[in-house]
Protein backbone atom coordinates (compact mmCIF):
# COMPACT_ATOMS: atom_id res chain seq x y z
CA UNK A 1 0.00 0.00 0.00
CA UNK A 2 1.67 3.38 -1.02
CA UNK A 3 0.55 5.47 1.71
CA UNK A 4 2.43 7.37 4.69
CA UNK A 5 1.96 5.16 7.83
CA UNK A 6 1.13 8.04 9.90
CA UNK A 7 -2.50 7.60 8.25
CA UNK A 8 -3.15 4.21 9.79
CA UNK A 9 -1.67 5.26 12.82
CA UNK A 10 -3.44 7.96 13.09
CA UNK A 11 -6.94 6.29 11.68
CA UNK A 12 -5.63 3.61 14.62
CA UNK A 13 -5.92 6.56 17.18
CA UNK A 14 -9.41 7.87 16.34
CA UNK A 15 -10.72 4.60 16.95
CA UNK A 16 -8.80 4.50 20.15
CA UNK A 17 -10.32 7.60 21.17
CA UNK A 18 -13.79 6.21 19.83
CA UNK A 19 -13.25 3.31 22.24
CA UNK A 20 -12.54 5.08 25.40
CA UNK A 21 -15.50 7.48 24.75
CA UNK A 22 -17.90 4.51 24.59
CA UNK A 23 -16.66 3.43 27.80
CA UNK A 24 -17.19 6.65 29.40
CA UNK A 25 -20.50 7.56 28.10
CA UNK A 26 -22.46 4.86 27.70
CA UNK A 27 -23.82 2.57 30.60
CA UNK A 28 -24.77 -0.45 29.22
CA UNK A 29 -22.22 -2.96 30.62
CA UNK A 30 -22.27 -5.21 27.50
CA UNK A 31 -22.37 -2.07 24.96
CA UNK A 32 -19.18 -1.00 27.41
CA UNK A 33 -17.80 -4.15 26.58
CA UNK A 34 -17.69 -3.77 23.20
CA UNK A 35 -16.25 -0.39 23.49
CA UNK A 36 -13.27 -2.48 24.88
CA UNK A 37 -13.10 -4.52 21.83
CA UNK A 38 -13.25 -1.72 19.18
CA UNK A 39 -10.24 -0.54 21.87
CA UNK A 40 -8.23 -3.77 20.99
CA UNK A 41 -9.00 -3.74 17.76
CA UNK A 42 -7.24 -0.26 17.27
CA UNK A 43 -4.13 -1.47 19.00
CA UNK A 44 -4.10 -4.46 16.86
CA UNK A 45 -3.98 -2.30 13.46
CA UNK A 46 -1.18 -0.14 14.91
CA UNK A 47 0.27 -3.38 15.52
CA UNK A 48 -0.08 -4.22 12.08
CA UNK A 49 0.85 -0.78 10.66
CA UNK A 50 4.36 -0.81 12.29
CA UNK A 51 4.85 -4.55 11.45
CA UNK A 52 4.30 -3.62 7.39
CA UNK A 53 6.32 -0.35 7.86
CA UNK A 54 9.62 -2.38 9.89
CA UNK A 55 9.80 -4.33 6.57
CA UNK A 56 9.92 -7.74 5.59
CA UNK A 57 12.18 -9.54 7.73
CA UNK A 58 10.87 -11.38 10.53
CA UNK A 59 11.32 -8.71 12.57
CA UNK A 60 7.92 -7.30 10.94
CA UNK A 61 6.08 -10.59 11.68
CA UNK A 62 7.10 -10.13 15.02
CA UNK A 63 3.89 -7.74 15.29
CA UNK A 64 1.61 -10.28 13.11
CA UNK A 65 2.19 -13.04 15.87
CA UNK A 66 1.40 -10.53 19.07
CA UNK A 67 -1.96 -9.39 17.16
CA UNK A 68 -2.46 -13.22 17.22
CA UNK A 69 -2.04 -13.67 20.98
CA UNK A 70 -4.11 -10.32 21.68
CA UNK A 71 -6.87 -11.81 19.58
CA UNK A 72 -6.76 -15.41 21.68
CA UNK A 73 -6.69 -13.09 24.87
CA UNK A 74 -9.64 -11.27 23.47
CA UNK A 75 -11.29 -14.34 23.13
CA UNK A 76 -10.89 -15.87 26.40
CA UNK A 77 -12.24 -12.26 28.48
CA UNK A 78 -14.80 -11.99 26.25
CA UNK A 79 -15.82 -15.36 27.47
CA UNK A 80 -15.19 -14.69 31.01
CA UNK A 81 -16.79 -11.10 31.21
CA UNK A 82 -20.01 -12.36 29.39
CA UNK A 83 -20.41 -14.71 32.11
CA UNK A 84 -19.51 -11.77 34.54
CA UNK A 85 -22.46 -9.72 33.06
CA UNK A 86 -24.47 -12.48 32.89
CA UNK A 87 -24.44 -13.74 36.67
CA UNK A 88 -24.62 -10.05 37.88
CA UNK A 89 -28.15 -9.67 35.14
CA UNK A 90 -29.16 -13.02 37.51
CA UNK A 91 -28.47 -10.78 40.98
CA UNK A 92 -29.50 -7.74 40.08
CA UNK A 93 -31.75 -7.79 37.03
CA UNK A 94 -29.82 -5.19 35.25
CA UNK A 95 -26.49 -4.68 33.68
CA UNK A 96 -26.94 -0.71 33.76
CA UNK A 97 -23.11 -0.21 35.52
CA UNK A 98 -24.85 2.64 37.46
CA UNK A 99 -26.44 0.12 39.02
CA UNK A 100 -24.10 -2.10 40.43
CA UNK A 101 -22.75 0.10 43.22
CA UNK A 102 -22.44 -1.61 46.37
CA UNK A 103 -18.73 -1.52 46.59
CA UNK A 104 -18.97 2.41 46.91
CA UNK A 105 -18.02 3.03 50.28
CA UNK B 1 -4.72 10.98 -5.79
CA UNK B 2 -3.53 7.15 -5.95
CA UNK B 3 -5.87 4.66 -6.10
CA UNK B 4 -4.28 3.28 -2.45
CA UNK B 5 -5.28 6.25 -0.94
CA UNK B 6 -8.83 6.10 -2.04
CA UNK B 7 -9.11 2.80 -0.89
CA UNK B 8 -7.57 3.78 1.77
CA UNK B 9 -9.83 6.57 2.81
CA UNK B 10 -13.14 5.27 1.77
CA UNK B 11 -12.32 2.29 4.39
CA UNK B 12 -11.07 4.87 7.34
CA UNK B 13 -14.42 6.07 6.75
CA UNK B 14 -16.71 2.99 6.99
CA UNK B 15 -14.73 1.98 10.09
CA UNK B 16 -14.75 5.31 12.05
CA UNK B 17 -18.57 5.94 11.18
CA UNK B 18 -19.01 2.42 12.21
CA UNK B 19 -17.97 3.29 15.91
CA UNK B 20 -19.57 6.32 15.97
CA UNK B 21 -22.83 4.66 15.08
CA UNK B 22 -21.84 1.85 17.67
CA UNK B 23 -22.08 4.31 20.56
CA UNK B 24 -24.38 6.50 19.25
CA UNK B 25 -27.36 3.61 18.68
CA UNK B 26 -29.51 2.93 21.72
CA UNK B 27 -29.74 -0.60 20.52
CA UNK B 28 -27.28 -2.80 21.75
CA UNK B 29 -28.61 -5.70 19.37
CA UNK B 30 -27.38 -2.10 16.41
CA UNK B 31 -24.23 -1.40 17.96
CA UNK B 32 -23.36 -5.24 18.12
CA UNK B 33 -23.60 -5.56 14.13
CA UNK B 34 -22.55 -1.84 13.77
CA UNK B 35 -19.21 -3.21 15.42
CA UNK B 36 -19.15 -6.26 13.21
CA UNK B 37 -18.81 -4.03 10.35
CA UNK B 38 -16.00 -2.07 11.78
CA UNK B 39 -14.40 -5.31 12.39
CA UNK B 40 -14.82 -6.08 8.79
CA UNK B 41 -13.60 -2.85 7.52
CA UNK B 42 -10.27 -2.90 9.66
CA UNK B 43 -10.28 -6.65 8.38
CA UNK B 44 -10.19 -5.21 4.75
CA UNK B 45 -7.36 -2.56 5.72
CA UNK B 46 -5.43 -5.71 7.45
CA UNK B 47 -5.41 -7.53 3.68
CA UNK B 48 -4.23 -3.97 2.31
CA UNK B 49 -1.04 -3.72 4.72
CA UNK B 50 -0.33 -7.89 3.50
CA UNK B 51 -2.00 -9.27 6.66
CA UNK B 52 -3.72 -11.89 5.27
CA UNK B 53 -3.91 -14.57 7.77
CA UNK B 54 -4.43 -11.77 10.39
CA UNK B 55 -7.34 -10.86 8.54
CA UNK B 56 -8.76 -14.02 8.01
CA UNK B 57 -8.82 -15.02 11.96
CA UNK B 58 -10.08 -11.25 12.81
CA UNK B 59 -13.12 -11.99 10.38
CA UNK B 60 -13.62 -15.74 11.73
CA UNK B 61 -12.52 -15.10 15.63
CA UNK B 62 -13.59 -11.52 15.84
CA UNK B 63 -16.60 -10.64 13.54
CA UNK B 64 -17.39 -14.33 13.77
CA UNK B 65 -17.18 -15.96 17.17
CA UNK B 66 -17.27 -13.38 19.40
CA UNK B 67 -19.71 -11.16 18.14
CA UNK B 68 -21.85 -14.03 17.98
CA UNK B 69 -21.53 -14.56 21.37
CA UNK B 70 -22.19 -10.78 22.49
CA UNK B 71 -25.38 -10.84 20.10
CA UNK B 72 -26.61 -13.98 22.11
CA UNK B 73 -25.66 -12.46 25.65
CA UNK B 74 -28.25 -9.36 24.62
CA UNK B 75 -30.83 -11.55 23.25
CA UNK B 76 -30.60 -13.68 26.47
CA UNK B 77 -30.38 -11.72 28.69
CA UNK B 78 -33.07 -8.66 26.69
CA UNK B 79 -31.55 -5.69 27.87
CA UNK B 80 -31.67 -4.19 24.52
CA UNK B 81 -32.61 -0.97 25.33
CA UNK B 82 -30.55 1.32 27.38
CA UNK B 83 -32.98 3.52 29.58
CA UNK B 84 -32.29 7.54 29.08
CA UNK B 85 -33.99 8.75 32.76
CA UNK B 86 -31.82 8.79 35.98
CA UNK B 87 -28.45 9.77 34.05
CA UNK B 88 -26.51 12.18 35.80
CA UNK B 89 -26.22 15.32 33.83
CA UNK B 90 -22.39 15.86 33.48
CA UNK B 91 -21.63 12.60 32.46
CA UNK B 92 -21.54 13.39 28.77
CA UNK B 93 -20.10 16.77 28.48
CA UNK B 94 -16.88 15.54 30.90
CA UNK B 95 -16.98 12.22 28.73
CA UNK B 96 -16.69 13.74 25.80
CA UNK B 97 -14.17 16.72 26.65
CA UNK B 98 -11.90 13.57 28.16
CA UNK B 99 -12.20 11.82 24.66
CA UNK B 100 -11.58 15.32 22.46
CA UNK B 101 -8.21 15.46 25.08
CA UNK B 102 -7.01 11.98 24.52
CA UNK B 103 -7.20 12.40 20.85
CA UNK B 104 -5.93 15.72 20.62
CA UNK B 105 -2.84 13.58 22.57
CA UNK B 106 -2.62 11.28 20.09
CA UNK B 107 -3.01 13.03 17.38
CA UNK B 108 0.18 15.74 18.38
CA UNK B 109 2.40 12.45 19.58
CA UNK B 110 1.72 10.92 15.57
CA UNK B 111 1.84 14.53 14.31
CA UNK B 112 5.35 15.52 16.23
CA UNK B 113 6.74 12.25 15.33
CA UNK B 114 5.83 12.09 11.83
CA UNK B 115 9.53 12.55 11.31
CA UNK B 116 9.87 9.36 12.77
CA UNK B 117 7.20 6.90 10.99
CA UNK B 118 5.60 9.55 8.28
CA UNK B 119 7.94 7.52 5.67
CA UNK B 120 6.00 5.25 3.13
CA UNK B 121 5.67 1.43 4.26
CA UNK B 122 8.50 -0.93 3.63
CA UNK B 123 8.35 -2.67 0.03
CA UNK B 124 7.43 -6.46 1.06
CA UNK B 125 7.04 -10.22 -0.22
CA UNK B 126 4.66 -12.00 -1.93
CA UNK B 127 5.59 -14.42 1.63
CA UNK B 128 5.26 -11.75 4.20
CA UNK B 129 2.21 -12.17 6.54
CA UNK B 130 1.17 -15.42 5.00
CA UNK B 131 -0.29 -18.31 6.94
CA UNK B 132 2.83 -20.35 5.88
CA UNK B 133 5.54 -17.61 7.12
CA UNK B 134 3.27 -16.77 10.18
CA UNK B 135 2.99 -20.03 11.25
CA UNK B 136 7.11 -20.50 10.89
CA UNK B 137 7.58 -18.18 13.44
CA UNK B 138 4.97 -19.23 15.59
CA UNK B 139 5.98 -22.92 16.00
CA UNK B 140 9.51 -22.01 16.08
CA UNK B 141 10.42 -18.96 18.37
CA UNK B 142 7.07 -18.31 19.86
CA UNK B 143 6.18 -22.23 20.73
CA UNK B 144 5.91 -21.74 24.35
CA UNK B 145 3.82 -18.70 24.09
CA UNK B 146 1.75 -20.21 21.97
CA UNK B 147 1.35 -23.48 24.39
CA UNK B 148 0.39 -20.90 27.04
CA UNK B 149 -2.07 -19.32 25.37
CA UNK B 150 -4.12 -22.63 25.48
CA UNK B 151 -4.44 -22.73 28.90
CA UNK B 152 -5.24 -19.16 29.28
CA UNK B 153 -8.16 -20.23 26.80
CA UNK B 154 -8.81 -23.06 28.66
CA UNK B 155 -8.57 -21.51 32.17
CA UNK B 156 -11.01 -18.71 30.37
CA UNK B 157 -13.16 -21.96 29.57
CA UNK B 158 -13.27 -23.43 32.94
CA UNK B 159 -14.09 -20.15 34.47
CA UNK B 160 -17.07 -19.28 32.30
CA UNK B 161 -18.24 -23.00 33.49
CA UNK B 162 -17.57 -22.47 36.84
CA UNK B 163 -18.83 -19.47 37.07
CA UNK B 164 -22.17 -20.36 36.13
CA UNK B 165 -22.13 -23.36 37.88
CA UNK B 166 -21.98 -21.37 40.98
CA UNK B 167 -25.13 -19.72 41.04
CA UNK B 168 -27.00 -23.44 40.57
CA UNK B 169 -26.00 -24.75 43.70
CA UNK B 170 -26.84 -21.82 46.13
CA UNK B 171 -30.30 -21.83 44.88
CA UNK B 172 -30.71 -25.35 45.51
Amino acid sequence: MNIPASYVLTLSAVLFALGILGVLIRRNAIVIFMSIELMLNAANLAFIAFARSFGPATEGLRGHVFVFFVIAVAAAEVAVGLTLIVSIFRSRQSIDVDDVSSLRG
Amino acid sequence: MSIDLILFLSIALIAVATAVSMLASRNAVYSALFLVLNFLAVAALYLLLNAAFIAIVQVTVYAGAIMVLFLFVIMLLGTEEEQIDGRSKWQMPVALAMGVTLAAELAYVLLSGAGEWGGSFARVGEEFGSPASIGRILFSEYLIPFEITSVLLLVAMVGAIVLTLKRKRESQ
